[in-house]
């Protein structure tokens, strides 16, 4: 059993925990996930660590309420315990001083890119992050972000907050500017999709971390495959991270609606948001 | 014909009563219901008590097969269980899934025409039987060596391994992946050929035993052998994390929804009991018709579990034919009276997608058997222009699986053969690495239950006269 230590609501749907688990956070490393479940009857899914203190023995994750799972785990307290926590999987993040760099996180994404952004940071990049979300109200982590990037740019669908686009537009001119040579995104595939026809037609190679449904996550089920470079491989084992010019995300996104019509039959509701 | 002497009684086997195919086909209950005390007695009494008996020497483990028969015989069923688990550390488990027809009853004596000792009904028997009578026996506590072994993966050569190091005295932990101990036993049986309460039963026998279990724990991430060896304080480890990773055919449409692995779908099934949806969270695509592609007993589990899901109609597809087939016999059986459609000497060549990304159909050629290959068995060859489609919504290739490389590829001093398989010593289950020692599907790839029973026994032998001399040798060499 692993006990929350703390929980802080960063929007409406967003929440975060800090969960005690001192042998995962020894060997968490940027870009790795855990999965969990929150019950016996319970369902296992994938969170990215998007922060872990050794010394205190905890990882962070921060995760929206799409659906069963996420909604029940928002009824979790501190001091609750959650039945499974298993981690860290799935390969590190490339971390190097490649020179300029661009962060982008999109929704809930803004977590997962955090630790990477404060990698790359901290190895001499130069960091220009950009984060973005559909409105202010559901922005969070912007302050954290900032203390690890250079420059940091928000965007907002609506407007409510920084320049109103997404965030393709600040990115496509930064692109346009100057020499960037690599961008990481992480957030909704189709944000990830967009950005990277963006980075596309500058030719800069561009890393994306692929929330596909995963099962076991320990490359025993292909539950989690995906196309890269014409070749299946699995996110779990292989990823998550790949490189986003090489990704099928049109794919990606047509599995990720594979148990909607049953995730919707046991909500007991006939309307529910996307994944991460 | 011979053996006339024997009264005709001795020629035909006392049936096991099932659930009727009908009922069955729509339930996840057990199929066989297992003798009563009287069946049992009866069907060993054919038992001849052959002086050298052959199904013996068909028994990876060499299970005292006349000894423990005698013994149901004269109704010491208890005495019968403890004769088998000399050898045999899960024999609830292998009574129910060894390929008997291959191994014991293979080479029994009655066995011309079917008619052999149904070994694996009676193994069944007394196993249950004591497991019911609540009087398991856990042996005496060892005296303690204060050696620590670590066991990695809990499948049933994990299992019989860890049981034999904590019998031997050992303090043993089993680290386990997922978060239920039992390997394929949880993960890929279904429920109505192996109950998992059967598979629990000896999970907690083991715990008795005084082996510290730890799920959710995938070594080569969460710590490295390296660190079990080293900071630790384990002494030797055992890898048995079975083979795992699932084929796929390579054909056009093999991402669509609604194709997904055997092993997916056995997990949704059985690990998570998607069955039990929307009691249990994790959903699965039941299928109005669905496909399976492969002939072994992943395959007819997987078409067996679709059919109980509410599937119309479950094609199985294989492109041999139906002598070729590695699955059980009885499983065989089984699937036919359930009414699956076998379509033999039939290969997918792609899946249809729908216009929406889900599968709607799969197109198939037929095939004819032509030369023998390497394995033994007469080559498939596509016959140009059979081509033909069936309509299907879920599609579920069940190929077999290669060597995961999870744990391996994080252990860079591990010899593994060129499909990824961890090599050892024979006899005593070492590896190039000195502590490090393996069994199981890792070792031969897909294998059976009892043979990785028998590796995790054997190894078990190899580690505590490791810990005894400290003596490592690989490949003939001191290391
Ligand atoms: C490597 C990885 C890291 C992730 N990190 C985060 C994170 O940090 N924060 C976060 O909020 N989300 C993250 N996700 C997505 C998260 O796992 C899903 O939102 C979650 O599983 C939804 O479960 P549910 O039962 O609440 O919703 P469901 O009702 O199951 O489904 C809602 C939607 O979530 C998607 N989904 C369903 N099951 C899974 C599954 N097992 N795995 C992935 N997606 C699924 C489906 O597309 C579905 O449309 C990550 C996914 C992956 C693969
Ligand atoms: C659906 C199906 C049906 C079958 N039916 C039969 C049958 O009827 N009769 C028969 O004899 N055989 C059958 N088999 C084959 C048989 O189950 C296997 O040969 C046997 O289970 C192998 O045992 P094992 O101990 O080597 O590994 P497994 O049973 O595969 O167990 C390995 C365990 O190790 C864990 N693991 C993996 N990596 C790690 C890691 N890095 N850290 C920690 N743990 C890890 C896994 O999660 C798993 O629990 C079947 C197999 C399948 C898939
Ligand atoms: S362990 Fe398997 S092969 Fe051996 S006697 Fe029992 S059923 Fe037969
Ligand atoms: S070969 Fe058959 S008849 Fe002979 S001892 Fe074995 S089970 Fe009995
Ligand atoms: S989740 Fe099963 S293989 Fe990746």
């Amino acid at each position: 059993m692993f006990k929350i230590l703390k929980k802080e609501e960063l929007s409406e749907h967003i929440t975060l925990f800090e969960i005690g688990a001192k042998d995962i956070a020894r060997k968490a490393k940027p870009g790795n996930f855990f999965m969990l479940r929150t019950h016996e009857q319970g369902e296992r899914v994938p969170l990215t660590i998007a922060d872990f203190d050794r010394d205190r023995g905890t990882i962070t994750t921060v995760f929206q309420k799409v659906g069963k799972t996420t909604h029940h785990l928002g009824t979790f307290n501190e001091g609750d315990h959650i039945a499974d926590v298993v981690g860290p999987l799935g390969n590190d993040s490339h971390i190097e001083n490649f020179g300029n760099v661009v962060c982008v996180g999109g929704g809930v994404g803004i977590a997962p890119v955090y630790p990477i952004t404060r990698a790359l940071k901290s190895v001499g990049n130069k960091v220009t992050s950009i984060i973005g979300a559909r409105s202010k109200s559901i922005l969070f982590w912007e302050e954290k972000m900032r203390s690890v990037s250079d420059d940091l740019l928000v965007a907002t669908d609506d407007g409510s907050y920084g320049t109103k686009a997404t965030v393709t537009v600040p990115l496509d001119e930064i692109l346009s500017r100057g020499k960037v040579d690599r961008v990481v995104a992480i957030g909704p595939a189709v944000m990830m999709k967009f950005v990277c026809s963006t980075t596309e037609k500058y030719n800069v190679k561009t890393v994306v971390s692929l929330n596909s449904i995963m099962i076991d996550a320990t490359g025993m089920c292909g539950g989690c495959r995906v196309t890269v470079g014409g070749e299946t491989k699995f996110t779990c084992v292989d990823g998550p991270e790949f490189d986003g010019h090489e990704v099928d995300f049109d794919l990606l996104m047509k599995r990720l609606q594979t148990y909607i019509p049953e995730e919707r039959s046991a909500m007991g509701c006939g309307e529910k948001n996307g994944g991460h | 014909m011979e053996l006339r002497t024997e009264t005709n009684k001795t020629k035909v086997r006392v049936p096991m009563r099932e659930q009727p195919p009908q009922e069955r086909a729509r339930n996840f209950l057990e199929v066989p219901y297992g003798y009563t005390p009287d069946e049992a007695v009866e069907e060993a009494s054919r038992c001849l008590s052959c002086k050298n008996p052959p199904c013996r020497g068909g028994c990876p483990v060499e299970v005292d097969i006349p000894g423990f028969i005698s013994l149901v015989k004269d109704k010491k069923f208890a005495e019968a269980s403890y004769r088998v688990k000399e050898k045999n550390a899960l024999p609830a488990v292998s009574g129910r899934v060894c390929p008997q027809e291959a191994q014991c009853e293979g080479h029994c004596l009655l066995g011309k025409k079917g008619m052999a000792v149904s070994i694996g009904n009676l193994e069944r028997f007394v196993a249950d039987l004591e497991a019911e009578s609540g009087e398991v026996r856990v042996p005496e506590k060892p005296k303690p060596t204060g050696r620590k072994v670590a066991v990695i993966g809990s499948g049933p050569g994990g299992l019989t391994c860890a049981a034999d190091l904590a019998k031997y005295g050992h303090q043993v932990t089993l680290f386990e992946a997922l978060h239920k101990p039992g390997g394929v036993l949880i993960y890929g049986i279904p429920e109505f050929r192996l109950p998992k309460s059967v598979v629990e039963r000896e999970v907690e026998y083991i715990s008795k035993l005084g082996v510290e279990f730890i799920p959710n724990a995938v070594i080569g991430r969460l710590y490295t052998i390296d660190e079990l060896l080293d900071e630790h304080g384990y002494e030797a480890c055992f890898v048995c994390i079975g083979a795992g990773l699932p084929m796929f055919l390579g054909i056009p449409g093999e991402n669509l929804n609604g194709v997904c692995s055997a092993n997916e779908f056995l997990t949704r099934a059985n690990l998570m009991k998607a069955y039990l949806f929307p009691g249990y969270d994790t959903p699965i695509k039941a299928g109005k018709r669905v496909a399976v592609l492969g002939g072994g007993n992943v395959a007819m589990d997987a078409a067996r579990v679709a059919l109980r899901l509410g599937a119309e109609k479950v094609y199985l597809i294989y492109r041999r034919s139906e002598n070729e087939m590695p699955a059980r016999k009885a499983e065989v059986h089984h699937a036919h009276e359930e009414g699956i459609e076998f379509l033999f000497l039939t290969n997918p060549t792609r899946f249809i997608d729908d216009g929406k990304g889900n599968v709607c159909g799969v197109e198939c050629i037929k095939m004819e058997l032509g030369e023998t290959d390497a394995s033994g068995r007469r080559k498939p060859i596509p016959m140009k222009g059979s081509e033909f489609q069936v309509e299907i919504d879920v599609a579920i290739p069940a190929l077999g699986t290669r060597a995961n490389p999870i744990l391996t590829q994080t252990v860079p001093d591990l010899a593994v053969n060129k499909s990824g398989y961890i090599v050892v010593d024979g006899e005593t289950g070492m590896t190039s690495k000195r502590g490090v020692f393996a069994g199981g599907d890792i070792v031969t790839g897909s294998a059976t239950v009892i043979l990785a029973m028998g590796a995790g026994r054997k190894t078990a032998k190899g580690i505590n006269e490791y810990l005894k001399w400290k003596h490592w040798e690989f490949n003939g060499q001191c290391i």
